[in-house]
């Protein structure tokens, strides 16, 4: 019974999915269109530009966009809800309505308050204005940013990555109440719950102490190993490419391993043993600037570097396709990129599971260091 | 740098830290608490069987030395039973003979003894019978002699020779 209204719900969940696709890639927004080109990404600027583009977050879900034969501009997808706190309170739209515009062109009148997109950040026009004013640095003259809580596409992803893991884990604890080896894919999860559990949080974070963490260690673990593949596949995720969300982590362990310090890590950070007293509040700052700014602050940094820098290459060398057409001819230039694109994206592969490890172990080890009973924690 | 704090998005900040919130929470509750009491169940349970085996294996082996040490005594047993029931039917047998010997001649001794009871006996006898005999010889022998002389001497002569048959 329970499955087939988990296959009910599915269905459901595909259909709508499916319709709104359709019936956001038939609007057509020609009118808005500043592209004359069809939407050509040829240049080298234009590379850039898209590929930067791509790493950021995005307001709309879309998969691909074409030029229609009577020269339309279309895109396939779906429109995701905004949801800004502007200066008259909470403000709610659809994307649809920028109609893919992201240079301020598209003015969206809300409330009485005018918003624009530009380069995937919503801003909104001071009063009077009507449309956005640039400075020669391609800065908003008259529009400034707004705190921004739209289901953008990473929340999109990191809710369906969520909900996946949720589905996932609980089928798996669930099938232990009857049998005692799972089957079928919770098979697969099962040495993967072990690994974390065996090679990360306990020889980390030491026997008596790994209890209270491994949970929220295997969720991190989880959560960025499958973002990460995510965004390899062409739904094109960058969810652990985005500041907001490594540095979310990143404070998660912090507070964590700042929380659950014993005295003896306390100790050694702000009055260490055994050194001369003079250089005691020296060390201290050292020890507290590593402790609370410099180790998250890695944590973030190269989740986030690692992830947006496998996107840009494996992008780039697609790009190669376009970019040295000339030179090598088509045949050479996409031939060449495809094997390059190919190697990378496999790579890319390893990188995905290797940065889940390593900043799973990189918080196993500071919980580790915090809770130590005989610490050379430092 | 700057195009970096440009693209962080404070209020992707606040929902994703909501939502990573409750994604743990919820994992905890629902996958990771069942899943590693679970394992951990299981892992217990895998050492207690091994050890119960070893267990058995090792009580198997002491059963089997038990036994043999039983057969072995058992044997000893028998074989010392056997032994006394040896020594016994030897004695027995040892007994018995001597028994037997001694009544043999406990018997034979007997019989010499009767035998030559009866023998004095039968001489005896005969030394009375001879006695008697002479006696009536010499009674009939007087009283011929004293009716005549030559027919009492005839007499002895015959009488004489009858003895002598006898």
């Amino acid at each position: 019974m329970k499955i087939a209204q988990k296959t009910i719900k599915f269905l459901l969940i595909a259909a709508i999915t499916f319709f709104s696709t359709v019936g956001f890639a038939s609007e057509s927004d020609k009118k808005h269109d500043d592209q004359n080109d069809g939407g050509r990404v040829n240049t080298k600027e234009e590379v850039e530009a898209y590929i930067l583009h791509h790493i950021k977050d995005s307001h709309d879900f879309s998969f691909w966009s074409y030029t229609s034969d009577e020269g339309e501009r279309k895109h396939v997808g779906f429109p995701l809800p905004v949801i800004i706190w502007s200066s008259e309170g909470l403000v709610t739209f659809m994307s649809s309505e920028f109609h893919h515009n992201d240079d301020g062109h598209v003015i969206v009148e809300k409330n009485g308050l005018k918003f624009a997109k530009i380069h995937s950040k919503i801003y909104e026009l001071e009063k009077g204005a009507t449309t956005v004013s640039f400075d020669e640095t391609h800065h908003a003259t008259n529009a400034h940013k707004l705190l921004d809580f739209s289901i953008t596409k990473s929340v999109v992803g990191i809710l369906l990555i969520g909900f996946l893991l949720l589905f996932w884990f609980s089928r798996l604890a669930k099938q232990y109440k009857t049998k005692q080896v799972p089957t079928g894919f919770a098979r697969v999860l099962e040495p993967l719950v072990l690994y974390v559990r065996d090679e990360i949080a306990r020889p980390n974070i030491g026997e008596k102490h790994y209890r209270r963490f491994t949970g929220y260690l295997l969720t991190v673990f989880f959560f960025i190993w499958v973002l990460n593949l995510s965004g390899l596949t062409p739904l094109g995720f960058n969810v652990t490419g985005q500041l907001a969300v490594t540095g979310c982590l990143a404070i998660f362990t912090l507070v964590i391993y700042t929380v659950s310090g014993n005295k003896d890590y306390w100790m050694h950070m702000i009055w260490m043993p055994g050194v001369p007293v003079l250089i005691r509040p020296v060390l201290a700052i050292i020890e507290l600037a590593g402790a609370l700014i410099i180790k998250p602050f890695s944590l973030l940094v190269r989740l986030f570097a690692n992830i947006s820098a496998g996107h840009i290459v494996v992008m780039s060398l697609i790009a190669i396709m376009f970019t040295l057409k000339e030179s090598l001819g088509v045949v050479g230039a996409t031939g060449l990129s495809l094997v390059l694109s190919f190697f990378i994206t496999l790579i890319e592969v390893l990188v995905a599971f290797l940065q889940a490890y390593i900043f799973t172990m990189l918080s196993a080890l500071f919980i580790g260091m915090a809770v130590a009973d005989h610490s050379e924690a430092h | 740098m700057e195009t970096l704090l440009n693209d962080f998005s404070p209020g992707l900040f606040v929902v994703s830290t909501i939502l990573l919130l409750a994604l743990i929470a919820l994992m905890v509750k629902f996958a990771w608490k069942p899943i590693l009491n679970s394992l951990e169940e299981r892992e217990s349970g895998i050492e207690n069987a091994l050890a119960a085996a070893e267990n058995a294996r090792k009580e198997m082996q002491n059963l089997q030395a038990d036994n043999a040490k039983l057969v072995k005594e058992a044997r000893a047993e028998r074989d010392a039973m056997m032994k006394d029931a040896r020594d016994v039917r030897d004695n027995m047998i040892a007994e018995a003979k001597e028994d037997a010997k001694e009544v043999t001649t406990k018997l034979i001794e007997n019989a010499q003894a009767s035998i030559q009871q009866e023998k004095q006996a039968a001489l005896a006898e005969i030394k009375k019978n001879v006695a008697e005999l002479s006696i009536g010889i010499a009674e009939s022998v007087i009283k011929k002699e004293l009716s005549n002389k030559n027919d009492q001497l005839e007499l002895v002569e015959g009488l004489l020779k009858d003895v002598t048959l006898n």
